[in-house]
C-alpha cells in the first residue's frame, strides 16, 4: 500500500539536483565547454595581440619629415627614445597598463562570463521544449529554486571558464600589476560572480515563457554587441563620446570589468572599487529577485 | 468523500479567450481505481491532466487531488502525485539511474532511502541492466519504462499516465500494459490515464470517460458502456444503395435501432447470429441484393461511434503519422496560450 509521504523537506530542496544536472550536462560533454572558452580565446589572441597600440608611438613607425638642415642620426635617436617614453605613458595613462593585451584580456573575462551568461536562457527554452520543464512543475520543488538552479550552474560554468580564460591569458603574456596578491583573485571571483549572476537571471527570465530557440537566439545576439562594446571591455569609457559614456555608466560589465581591472592589473582605488562592487551587488540582487518573484507567476501556463 | 482520489467539478480551460479545449468537466475516481479519458487527440485530456497535476490553470473550476485542492495548495497536491508525460522528459545526457535519483531529488526523498527505492524501482521495469547507460542509447519501450520508474519514486497516492503507450510498437505496448498492471498490483494506488486507444482503455481502466471536444460524453466501466448499447451491432450494404431501406429493416423483429450511413447500414439488433438471417430474407423480399454483411459483439470502438457519431479508428488513422506535427500544434497551441495572458 501506498505510505504517507512525509518525506523530510527543507524550501530548496530539488535545488542542487537541478543545478548539479545543468552541470553534469556541461562537463559530461566536452565540446560545449571547449566552445564556450574558444571565443574569447581567439578575442585575445587575434585582436588583443594584433591591436599592438603601444607599437604605433615608436620610432620605427613614424618616417621623420624631410627637416633643413637634416637630424643628425645621433638628434634622430633621441626623438626616438622620447617617442617611446611619450608612447609609453600614454599607453598607461588610457589603459592603466603599458600594453593592450592585457588590458583587454582581463576584459575577456567578462566577455565569457557574459557568454555563459547568455546562452544559460537556452537551455530553459530547451527544457521546456523537451518537456523536462513540465515534469519538473508537477513536482513539489520550488518554483524559485528552479530559476535559482539555472543561475547557480551558470554562475559556476561561467567562474570555471573565466579561469580558464585567465590561466591561458597568463601563458600568452598578461602581465599582472605590482600589487596582485591572491587575496585580489579573491575579489576577481567576487565580482565575476555577482555581474554573472545578475546577467543569467535577466536571460533567464527572458526565457522564461519561451518555447522558440529562434526568439532567444534573436535576444542575445541583439544585446551582445551592445553590452561588449558599450563598456569599458576593450576600449577605455572615457575616451568615447558622451552619449556613449552615458550608456556605459549603466552597463554592469563597465563595473565587473573595472573591478577584476583593478584587482589584477592597476594600483586599487578604493573608492571606485566599492562603487563597482556597491553597483555589481545591486544589479544581482535585483535582478535574481525579479527573476524569483516572476517564476512563481510565469513558469506555469 | 474521502472515498475519491481525484473529484473534479466545472473544469474549464479556455485559451486565448476562444479556444475552448475543456468545457466544464465533471468526474470522480474512487480511490484504487484506474481511471481512463478516452477520445481523439485534441479531445482536451493532455490539457485536463496539465491541470490535475498543477503545471497549468484552469479558467474555471475546481478539482481536489487526494485532498488537496489543485489551486489552493498546488504544493499539497504534488506531494502525492506521480506523473507519466506523454513525451519522454527524461534527460538523455543523464544515466537512467541518474534520472531516477534526479527526480527522487525534485521529491525531497532523502538520498539512502532514495537509492534503495531507485533500485527496486529499475529492477521492477527490467532496467537494472541498463542503468548506468545513458538514456540517449535507449530504446522507446525502455525511455517509457524508464518514466514509469521516475514517477513512482515518491511513492504517489494518485499516478497520471498521459497517452502510456503512444508511437510504441504493439508488442512493447502489451509489455507497457503489464508493467502497469503489475505497478497497480504492487503499490495498489489509484491512476488517471489518457489513451485514443480503444483496446488500452478495455484492457486497463475500471471506469472510463469519453471526452470529445472538451466535454465528458459519458462515464461507465468499459463492460457497462458496451452493454449499453443493448446488442449486437450489423453493418449492412446492399447493391443500387439510394433506396432507403431502414423502415424494412425497423419491422423486423429484434432489432432496435436503424442508422443510414454512406450508404451502408448500422443495425443495433438483440441476439444477432439469429437476427441477421432475418433481416437479410426482408431486404432481399423487397428485391435488393445484399452486398456485404458484418456482425459484431459491441466494442469500445462502437461505444464511441454510438456517443459522438464519429469512428475513433479513422481519425487514429490519420493522426498516427503525424505525432511530430501534433508535437508542433501542441507547442504552437502553449504559445498561444502565452498571448492570451
Amino acid at each position: 500500500m501506498t505510505k504517507n509521504n512525509n518525506n523530510s523537506k527543507n524550501p530548496l530542496h530539488g535545488l542542487w539536483a537541478l543545478t548539479n544536472r545543468d552541470l553534469k550536462k556541461w562537463y559530461k560533454n566536452p565540446v560545449i565547454l571547449l566552445l564556450g572558452i574558444i571565443q574569447p580565446i581567439i578575442w585575445m589572441g587575434l585582436l588583443g595581440k594584433a591591436m599592438n597600440l603601444g607599437a604605433i608611438f615608436t620610432s620605427n613607425s613614424i618616417s621623420f619629415p624631410q627637416i633643413n638642415p637634416p637630424l643628425l642620426p645621433q638628434q634622430q635617436i633621441q626623438i626616438g627614445q622620447w617617442l617611446s617614453s611619450v608612447a609609453a605613458s600614454t599607453m598607461k595613462n588610457t589603459f592603466g597598463t603599458a600594453d593592450y593585451f592585457s588590458y583587454m584580456a582581463v576584459g575577456m573575462m567578462s566577455f565569457v562570463v557574459m557568454f555563459t551568461a547568455m546562452f544559460s536562457g537556452m537551455s530553459m527554452v530547451f527544457d521546456r521544449r523537451l518537456g523536462f520543464l513540465n515534469k519538473v512543475l508537477s513536482t513539489p520543488v520550488a518554483r524559485g529554486s528552479i530559476l535559482l538552479a539555472k543561475i547557480f550552474s551558470a554562475v559556476i560554468r561561467a567562474l570555471v571558464q573565466a579561469t580558464i580564460v585567465l590561466g591561458i591569458a597568463y601563458m600568452l603574456g598578461l602581465s599582472v600589476g605590482a600589487d596582485f596578491t591572491l587575496l585580489n583573485l579573491l575579489g576577481v571571483y567576487a565580482a565575476l560572480f555577482l555581474i554573472s549572476m545578475g546577467l543569467s537571471s535577466i536571460f533567464i527570465l527572458i526565457a522564461i515563457r519561451s518555447t522558440r530557440q529562434e526568439t532567444q537566439m534573436a535576444v542575445v545576439n541583439l544585446l551582445n554587441l551592445p553590452l561588449m562594446f558599450a563598456s569599458n571591455a576593450l576600449f577605455p569609457a572615457s575616451l568615447m563620446p558622451e552619449w556613449l559614456q552615458t550608456i556605459t555608466k549603466i552597463n554592469p560589465v563597465t563595473y565587473a570589468t573595472d573591478a577584476t581591472r583593478q584587482l589584477i592589473l592597476y594600483t586599487i582605488d578604493m573608492h571606485q572599487l566599492a562603487i563597482d562592487f556597491l553597483f555589481l551587488g545591486a544589479f544581482a540582487v535585483i535582478s535574481s529577485a525579479i527573476g524569483i518573484l516572476l517564476s512563481w507567476r510565469y513558469l506555469s501556463k | 468523500m474521502a472515498e475519491d482520489a481525484l473529484i473534479v467539478k466545472g473544469l474549464t480551460k479556455i485559451f486565448n479567450k476562444h479556444l475552448v479545449a475543456v468545457d466544464h468537466v465533471d468526474f470522480t475516481v474512487k480511490k484504487g481505481e484506474i481511471f481512463g479519458f478516452l477520445g481523439p487527440n485534441g479531445a482536451g485530456k493532455t490539457t485536463t491532466i496539465n491541470i490535475l497535476i498543477t503545471i497549468m490553470r484552469p479558467t474555471e473550476g475546481s478539482a481536489v487531488v487526494c485532498n488537496h485542492d489543485i489551486m489552493k495548495d498546488a504544493t499539497g497536491v504534488r506531494d502525492c502525485i506521480g506523473v507519466v508525460p506523454q513525451e519522454y522528459t527524461a534527460d538523455e545526457d543523464l544515466t537512467g539511474y541518474e534520472n531516477v535519483i534526479l527526480c527522487a531529488d525534485l521529491y525531497g526523498v532523502p538520498r539512502d532511502e532514495s537509492k534503495k527505492r531507485a533500485g527496486e524501482l529499475l529492477e521492477l521495469v527490467e532496467l537494472t541492466k541498463f542503468k548506468d547507460k545513458q538514456v540517449a542509447t535507449y530504446s522507446g519501450g525502455m525511455r517509457r519504462r524508464l518514466e514509469l520508474a521516475c514517477g513512482l519514486i515518491n511513492r504517489p497516492h494518485v499516478f497520471f499516465l498521459d497517452e502510456p503507450t503512444l508511437g510504441l510498437d504493439v508488442q512493447t505496448r502489451a509489455a507497457t500494459w503489464n508493467y502497469i498492471k503489475l505497478l497497480k498490483k504492487q503499490f495498489g494506488m489509484t491512476i488517471f490515464m489518457t489513451t485514443h486507444y480503444l483496446e488500452e482503455a478495455d484492457m486497463l481502466c475500471d471506469r472510463v470517460a469519453i471526452i470529445d471536444h472538451g466535454k465528458i460524453i459519458v462515464t461507465g466501466a468499459p463492460n457497462d458502456l458496451k452493454e449499453s448499447l443493448g446488442g449486437d451491432i450489423m453493418t449492412l450494404s446492399i447493391q443500387d444503395g439510394k433506396e432507403d431501406v431502414s423502415d424494412l429493416i425497423k419491422k423486423v423483429p429484434k432489432v432496435k435501432e436503424v442508422k443510414k450511413q454512406d450508404g451502408t447500414y448500422r443495425i443495433k439488433v438483440e441476439d444477432g447470429e439469429e437476427t441477421a438471417p432475418t433481416i437479410i430474407d426482408a431486404v432481399r423480399a423487397e428485391g435488393h441484393k445484399v452486398t456485404r454483411l458484418s456482425l459484431t459483439k459491441p466494442t469500445l470502438d462502437e461505444v464511441y461511434l454510438e456517443y459522438t457519431g464519429r469512428s475513433i479508428r479513422e481519425e487514429e488513422e490519420s493522426k498516427e503519422g503525424f505525432a511530430a506535427q501534433r508535437m508542433t500544434m501542441r507547442r504552437a497551441r502553449g504559445q498561444r496560450a502565452m498571448g492570451g495572458h
